[in-house]
């Protein structure tokens, strides 16, 4: 039988202090029932033989010590069927679409299990967004965590629907399933990122939470987590391949550091907990491929960086954790190129094993390799030109600066239904390394040079 | 007082404990499940536990048990191609158990029980055998002869040697006063393993990375830290050294990383041969993984694990060197813990004793003569990942204080691809002049004069470059812009390697050695021709340095370096006859 308590001791922001309960178990569900009849629900966060903390989901308004409180003698689970997709759901799970309550199949900890480094499968099945600057240059592969790393007002929501439309993997019709995960954003942007996934039918085969941004930020910690054992329970129960889009992780470390000044905590950097980066271990990790099973979940995260600050705690610990990131520029943005992708600070440190002969093309990696170099170098003269003027370059210089200004205008930019395929990308990269003498194209194989080059393809038919 | 306690409080990894009798570092068994923890405080008759597993769901009132053992690992053969968790428990195991998924309160032996060895004893009866003395041997694996040691606590006359094929928990072997010793010892993982004496380090390490071996290189024996910003190559590089050491056996520690670049080590080593025996690299690794979701006290525990079991193999007399990836991981765990237990932080949160633990576990390397009379070292190699790639922070200043050799990477190179991406103008190296000797005898006496003088080309073209930011290449004298593309040379055709490419990968010191040679010869023709009034224009379009761009990926490297000083000579000739 379980047992309510009216013995409340202390109501502290999210934080509800009982005493003298029977043992309750650490992480377990609560469900508090206010005098008129509403109820709140609330996790354990630290219980001992006199007193449990419990935190509250739906904030602590209205809430008195005389509310009672009933715990439910297990943790928190999310009840899946296949039924899930095309649902739309708040952030803790109820629905939102006056559709019937999910009828559960299974009831799935929302925690999740690690998976045991053993039984996964290293990703390199290759997806192809249709964006160069991915594709070509960042790749994404199926299982890996890839964030965008962005700042307010630049096109990030725009780019992952862009990628959420095209993305597949080559030589297959499959098309991803998406479970999308909003955690405080506006409800102009859900209605945004809504609108798009009915107009292209993609809600059929989408999972969405919705955690708008007048939602307790308390819920914001369980919504990517009832994300991703939706996830989770799609790809490893039902073969499908799942992409996770969770916005914003700015929001949901917020919502963390709140909790943890509730809880009087020690704060570390910049106030955010010290366990953040095991937390947001805890939500990332949650991608990957398993062997023996057929689905995969892969994460396409936004994050906005504050001040655009690379170095500030949330993009820093996500970049540690995660398997590189697409950074967004303001510059580019700016100059009106879409999408601003700035490849230079961006990185997929699975790109290597899901490109070259047998999955993308044999010269991928060095083209991209070398793309990279000529950018970097043509980038730093632009410096340079600002000093000294453009005169003074060599000629070499000068070519190294075009190269950058043609990079930026013909490779990063591209339209936002434009769907450019691998094969399009490198012979576009092709296309724009040729402007540069060929002696310079050090990270080239010279058979690959001769082989694919503008200059010699032709030539080697003709022989 | 006694065995059996229970639960008072839980919070997170942190329990504590009501009513059971322990020491400090006694591993205990929490709740129902028996969850494995150990006492890292003890207040009244309440002991804190920090628990190794996940604690949802588990309640006061819980029985606990103290097992009386500090936290050990076990050591014997079958270490070697073992995958294990933070507290040694083989990963292949708990998948068979308790499928894809890390679920809770399952334990597993660190070395299987199952297993026969063939022993084959060293002593007879009636040999005085002392604390860490062979007392036999087993192969391992094909090129690893396991040396069974006598527990260093322990010795005496052998009453009685087996001899034949055994598991690892049977007696071969009694000593008087009838004290019987298996193939298997534990030893705790926070004590570190004696040895006879420490020893000063005098040889390289030998990585097959160029930069490392060629600039910067670590003793065996030695300490090194690779610090680096997110995205700058840390793990490459690491992943690199335990592929490529020359030592005779690896231990390599993910620490709180990704799972998915684990799986990869987990499933390319196996496949990767050992250049030296052309057997798997996996026959002479140990790998412990314990991923950034795995729980946060098995990761503390990680590094300690994997330090023990690398003296363990040490005291045999083996070269053994041990990658952590990364040391600020594990000094995360710290914080963590040490926040749970509200203890009063020092410097942005970490405890007061972050310092102490680095350099108790950085001291723990070294070369020494063992117990056994033999010659061991271990080599450390410690990932460090500041915050924002801003080194002054507390893990990388720590580690900087105890360390010999630092490998700083840089975010800049590897965003313009130049891998591995290691500054050669922050990073050191204290063994440079301990090894004189030994690259003068091996390598060649011409090598440090050659490596001074690259080192000092990449210094001058530091300042060099300061001038170009303001007036441009154009404006500096010829023989300067002769410097400037000769340091180009050195920094793209020497210290640029490629960690995917089959030939690239591992480059031997002679290949180095000739290499860093061919290119500044090269230099110094071009120097000359330019004195002697031939046009730089001229000299720039020489073959031979578009040929040593691309010699390191010959896969005849002598050959095609040979053919290279050719015409090298010839080209310098015609130059100089006009």
């Amino acid at each position: 039988m379980i047992k309510e308590y009216k013995t409340i001791r202390e109501i502290a922001g999210p934080l509800v202090f009982v005493e003298k309960t029977e043992p309750v178990g650490y992480n377990e569900l609560v469900q508090i029932t206010l005098p008129d009849g509403t109820t709140k629900r609330g996790q354990v966060l630290d219980t001992s033989e006199d007193v449990v903390v419990v935190q509250i989901f739906e904030g602590s308004g209205g809430l008195n010590r005389e509310a009672s409180v009933r715990f439910t003698g297990e943790t928190i689970k999310l009840p899946v069927s296949i039924d899930l997709l095309g649902r739309i759901l708040s952030g803790s799970g109820e629905p939102l679409d006056g559709g019937p309550r999910i009828v559960p199949e299974e009831r799935l900890e929302i925690t999740g299990a690690a998976i045991n480094p053993y039984a996964r499968l290293p990703p390199k099945e290759f997806i192809q967004t249709g964006i160069s600057t991915i594709d070509g240059m960042n790749t994404l592969v199926r299982g890996q965590k890839l964030p965008i790393f962005s700042g307010s007002g630049l096109p990030h929501n725009e780019i992952a629907l862009q990628i959420a439309r095209q993305a597949k993997v080559r030589g297959s019709q499959e098309q991803f399933a998406v479970v999308f995960a909003a955690m405080g954003i506006t409800n102009e942007e859900a209605q945004y990122f809504m609108s798009d996934f009915e107009r292209t039918g993609a809600l059929e085969r989408a999972v969405v939470f919705l955690n708008l941004a007048d939602d307790p930020a308390v819920e914001r910690l369980i919504t990517p987590r009832l994300a991703l054992t939706a996830a989770e329970y799609l790809a490893y129960k039902h073969d499908m391949h799942v992409l996770v889009i969770l916005t914003d992780i700015t929001n949901y470390c917020e919502a963390l550091r709140q909790m943890g000044a509730a809880r009087e905590e020690v704060p570390g950097r910049r106030g955010y907990p010290g366990y953040m980066y095991t937390d947001l271990a805890s939500l990332y990790e949650r991608a990957g491929v398993v062997k023996g099973r057929k689905g995969s979940v892969t994460q396409f995260s936004i994050l906005s960086m504050p001040g655009d600050d690379i170095t500030h705690p949330i993009p820093d610990l996500s970049g540690y954790i995660t398997e590189g990131q697409i950074v967004i520029s303001r510059e580019l943005h700016r100059k009106g190129i879409y999408p601003p992708v700035n490849v230079l600070p961006s990185l997929s440190r699975l790109m290597n094993s899901g490109i070259g002969a047998s999955r993308t093309r044999e010269d991928h990696k060095p083209v991209s390799d070398q793309l990279y170099a000529a950018y970097a170098e043509g980038k730093d003269l632009r410096g340079l030109v600002a000093i000294v003027g453009k005169d003074a370059l060599s000629d070499r210089d000068k070519k190294f600066l075009e190269f950058a200004d043609m990079f930026e205008d013909r490779f990063v930019r591209q339209g936002m239904d434009e769907n450019r395929d691998i094969e399009t990308t490198l012979e576009l990269g092709w296309d724009l390394l040729s402007a540069l003498p060929e002696a310079q194209l050090t990270r080239i194989d010279d058979k690959y040079i001769q082989k694919y080059h503008p200059a010699h393809k032709g030539k080697e038919k003709k022989e | 007082m006694n065995a059996k306690g229970k639960i008072y409080r839980i919070s997170g990894p942190v329990v504590i404990i009501s009513g059971l009798n322990t020491r400090m570092y006694d591993v205990v068994k929490v709740g129902n499940e028996g969850l494995m923890g150990e006492v890292i405080g003890i207040e009244g008759d309440k002991s804190t536990v920090q628990v190794y597993e996940e604690t949802s769901g588990v309640r006061p009132g819980e029985p606990a048990e103290n097992t009386g053992m500090p936290l050990s690992v076990e050591l014997g053969p079958g270490l070697l191609e073992s995958i294990y968790d933070g507290i040694q428990r083989p990963l292949p195991v708990l998948k068979s158990t308790m499928g894809d998924f890390i679920k809770r309160g399952v334990f597993a032996n660190g070395l299987s029980r199952e297993k026969e060895w063939d022993f084959v004893p060293v002593v007879k009866k009636g040999d005085k055998v002392s604390g860490g003395s062979i007392i036999g041997t087993v192969r391992e694996t094909q090129n690893i002869e396991h040396r069974i040691l006598a527990p260093p606590n322990v010795s005496g006359t052998v009453e009685e040697i087996k001899k034949g094929k055994f598991k690892v928990d049977e007696v071969i072997c009694t000593l008087s006063g009838g004290k019987n010793l298996m193939m298997m010892q534990k030893w705790p993982v926070r004590k570190p393993r004696p040895v006879g004496k420490k020893l000063m380090p005098k040889t390289p390490l030998i990585t097959g990375q160029r930069i490392l071996d060629g600039l910067f290189p670590v003793a065996k024996g030695g300490t090194a830290a690779i610090p680096g910003p997110f995205g700058s190559g840390k793990t490459v590089t690491q992943q690199q050294l335990a592929k490529w050491s020359d030592t005779e056996i690896v231990v390599y520690i993910g620490c709180g990383e990704r799972g998915n670049e684990m799986a990869d080590v987990l499933n390319e080593f196996p496949e990767l041969e050992d250049p030296k025996t052309g057997r798997p690299l996996m026959e002479r690794t140990v790998l412990i993984a314990n991923t950034s979701n795995m729980p946060v006290a098995a990761r503390e525990a990680s590094v300690y694990t994997g330090i023990t079991i690398a003296e363990y193999y040490r005291d045999m007399g083996y070269d053994v060197s041990l990658m952590a990836d990364s040391t600020s991981r594990w000094a995360e765990a710290m914080r963590e813990i040490s926040s749970r237990l509200e203890e009063m932080p020092g410097e942005e949160g970490y405890p007061a004793y972050l310092a102490a633990r680095l350099s108790e576990f950085y001291e723990r390397a070294g070369k020494a003569s063992t117990l056994c009379g033999r010659e061991g070292s271990i080599t450390v190699i410690g990932a460090v990942s500041p915050p924002g790639g801003d080194f002054s922070e507390p893990v990388t200043q720590n580690t900087l204080r105890i360390v010999k050799v630092f490998w700083a990477l840089d975010a800049k190179l590897a965003q313009r691809r130049h891998f591995p991406a290691i500054n050669w103008l922050n990073s050191y190296s204290l063994y440079s002049k301990a090894l004189g000797d030994w690259y003068n005898e091996n390598v060649s006496p011409e090598w440090i004069k050659l490596r001074n003088d690259a080192m000092e080309l990449l210094q001058k073209e530091a300042e060099l470059q300061e001038i170009v930011q303001l007036v441009g290449s154009d404006a500096l004298p010829e023989d300067q812009q002769l410097t400037l593309e000769i340091a180009r040379m050195v920094r793209e055709y020497f210290l640029q390697q490629n960690a995917y490419h089959e030939v690239d990968t591992f480059c031997p010191m002679d290949k180095q050695y000739r290499l860093l040679k061919a290119i500044t010869v090269w230099g110094n023709k071009a120097h000359s021709a330019l004195e002697s009034g031939s046009p730089i224009e001229e000299i720039l379009k020489s073959k031979s340095k578009d040929d040593l761009a691309k010699v390191k990926f010959e896969k005849d490297f002598e050959g095609a370096i040979s053919a290279i000083s050719k015409s090298m000579d010839e080209e310098f000739r015609k130059l100089g006859g006009r």
